[in-house]
């Protein structure tokens, strides 16, 4: 009986079958997945990526309750007409601190990772209310709720805390005035500013959602939207040393 | 199972030795020329891990011995393009903004850069044909809040309108009401006083003497005692019959109450000078251009 008869033993035997199947698996997990925590060229060094301030991963999370990411991707890719298009590529560094990544596979939308900064929050507030009043064209879907709706951030230490065990460097004092910093950066002149922006530079404290009454979902939405692909400053950045 | 060699007598085929109450399966072969193609796929894959980047190793991963990388791929593709574009970049950089339309080949260039960098940063607010929208000005009219020559709109594009960028446009109206500046009573006074100037209908009863009293107290130091706007100040023409946030009654007295004042980005940094350039000539041509 030659090797190739041996696969009779899987065929008749389904524990035997599953343990294999997981034993392939396991290999390419292995080679592919591995290699990415341990190498060092995996996550490029850059200067000026920090971890989201509260209200901007309060804004992520609706973000990603509202499945942005099925129609929007986060990431540029190394080619000339995205780079053309939406600026310089995406860096690893530039997710390394997002659980999980939003980098998405599709593009209904544009892609998303610079648009920090590249239009003004009422252009966003007026968007998200109603999209086609600013884009007659666009297919996107109108979000009307979120600057109806109050943001909750009673838990939002929590979120910190479970980032933080995840890996991403938030200090006890950035846990500990969480939510403080969530009412901080949703105030125009907030007096509480500076300590924000100690804690979180580049970071812009104002009223994102125009309603200085309320701290909206719409607030941590845009405030996570104008954030995005700013952080890096790529007049500094080394291109060369990250070629890989 | 039965014997192995037995061979199908229509066919001609071998079986497999499976036998279900008496029926057979064929072992037919795969086609010779299927079975080449899946051996070199894998002799392909052998010399794609050789010359491209492929395993990973104990510190870094093997980059292959074509040394591409899609990074520098990228770098290269964008250089080609720079190359390719230079004659005209660096001629429209070299040109005044006024004379770039008096060399036509210069001029399709910058309406071509300008138009495709109009729809893909500025056409989400001000419309993909410079249309514009409620509370974002149209740019095919002859209306300009901050100007309408070659070197004001370039000035707008680079730097914006309350964008928090150094040099950016800034003004801000008062929130006359919000602030306690006027009454409401007086805000539907001055609201359809400043109705009446715009040759639209006033409420009856509407003391208009009053109302350019309080017009020319609070309004005229910014909109012009007739009306006709500042553009250094950003303050609109009130009498042009174009209005960014509505003419109804109501919409004027949420802007007097409240305030109005939109924003526009600041593109320096974003844009490089020459797309700015062409951006302000595309913008300047689309209908309501200043000399």
């Amino acid at each position: 009986m030659s090797l190739w008869h041996k696969h009779a033993i899987f065929e008749k035997n389904s524990i035997v079958l599953v343990i294999g199947v997981l034993v392939v698996i396991a290999i390419g997990g292995l080679v592919e997945i591995t290699p990415l925590f341990y190498l060092k060229s995996t996550i490029e060094k850059v200067d000026g990526v920090r971890p989201y301030t509260p209200l901007e991963l309060a804004g992520r999370n609706i973000y990603v309750r509202e499945g942005c990411y099925n129609c929007h991707s986060q990431m540029i890719r190394a080619l000339r007409d995205e780079v053309e298009r939406y600026g310089h590529y995406s860096l690893a560094a530039e997710s390394m601190y997002d659980r999980p990544f939003q980098w998405g596979s599709k593009r209904t939308g544009p892609d998303l990772a610079r648009i920090g900064a590249k239009y003004s929050d009422e252009w966003h507030r007026d968007h998200l209310r109603a999209p086609k009043s600013v884009v007659p064209t666009t297919v996107m879907p109108a979000y009307p709720w979120l600057e109806a709706t109050e943001l909750d951030f009673a838990h939002i230490e929590d979120e910190l805390k479970v980032n933080a065990a995840l890996g991403v460097p938030y200090s006890p004092e950035m846990i500990r005035e969480a939510r403080a910093d969530v009412k901080a950066q949703a105030t125009t002149d907030a007096p509480d500013a500076a300590a924000l922006l100690k804690r979180y530079p580049r970071s812009q404290a104002r009223d994102y959602d125009g309603n200085p009454a309320r701290i909206t979902e719409a607030d941590a939405l845009i405030a996570y939207l104008q954030v995005l692909g700013t952080l890096v400053d790529f007049k500094l950045y080394d291109d060369k040393a990250n070629i890989r | 199972m039965a014997d192995k060699t037995h061979v199908d007598a229509v066919t001609g085929t071998a079986t497999t030795g499976h036998v279900w109450d008496g029926i057979r399966e064929l072992n037919t072969p795969l086609p010779r020329w299927w079975l080449w193609l899946f051996y070199i796929t894998i002799v392909w894959a052998v010399g794609y891990w050789i010359v491209y980047p492929a395993w990973p190793l104990v510190t870094a991963f093997t980059t292959g011995t074509f040394g591409w990388a899609s990074r520098s791929a990228v770098v290269t593709d964008l250089n080609e393009l720079k190359t390719l574009r230079a004659p005209m970049t660096t001629k429209l950089a070299a040109t005044a903004l006024a004379d770039i339309k008096s060399d036509q080949a210069l001029a399709d260039f910058a309406y071509a850069q300008g138009r495709s960098a109009f729809r893909e940063n500025c056409g989400p607010c001000h419309g993909a044909g410079g249309g514009g929208a409620k509370g974002y000005p149209n740019l095919n009219d002859n209306d300009w809040l901050w100007g309408g020559t070659l070197e004001q709109i370039r000035q707008t594009i680079e730097f914006g309108v309350r964008s928090g960028h150094a040099k950016a446009h800034e003004s801000q109206m008062p929130a006359f009401g919000r602030d306690g500046m006027l009454k409401s009573d007086e805000i539907v006074t001055v609201a359809n006083y400043v109705r009446a100037i715009a040759n639209l209908a006033t409420r009856r009863g509407t003391d208009l003497a009053a109302g350019k009293k309080l017009y020319a107290d609070n309004c005229a130091v910014c909109h012009g005692a007739e009306g006709k706007g500042n553009k250094e100040l950003g303050a609109p023409d009130l009498t042009d019959g174009i209005w960014l946030f509505g003419s109804d009654e109501a919409s004027i007295i949420e802007v007097i109450t409240n305030s109005r004042g939109g924003v526009m980005p600041a593109w320096a940094g974003r844009l490089d000078p020459e797309t700015i350039k062409a951006l302000a000539y595309y913008v300047h041509t689309l209908g309501g251009g200043e000399k």
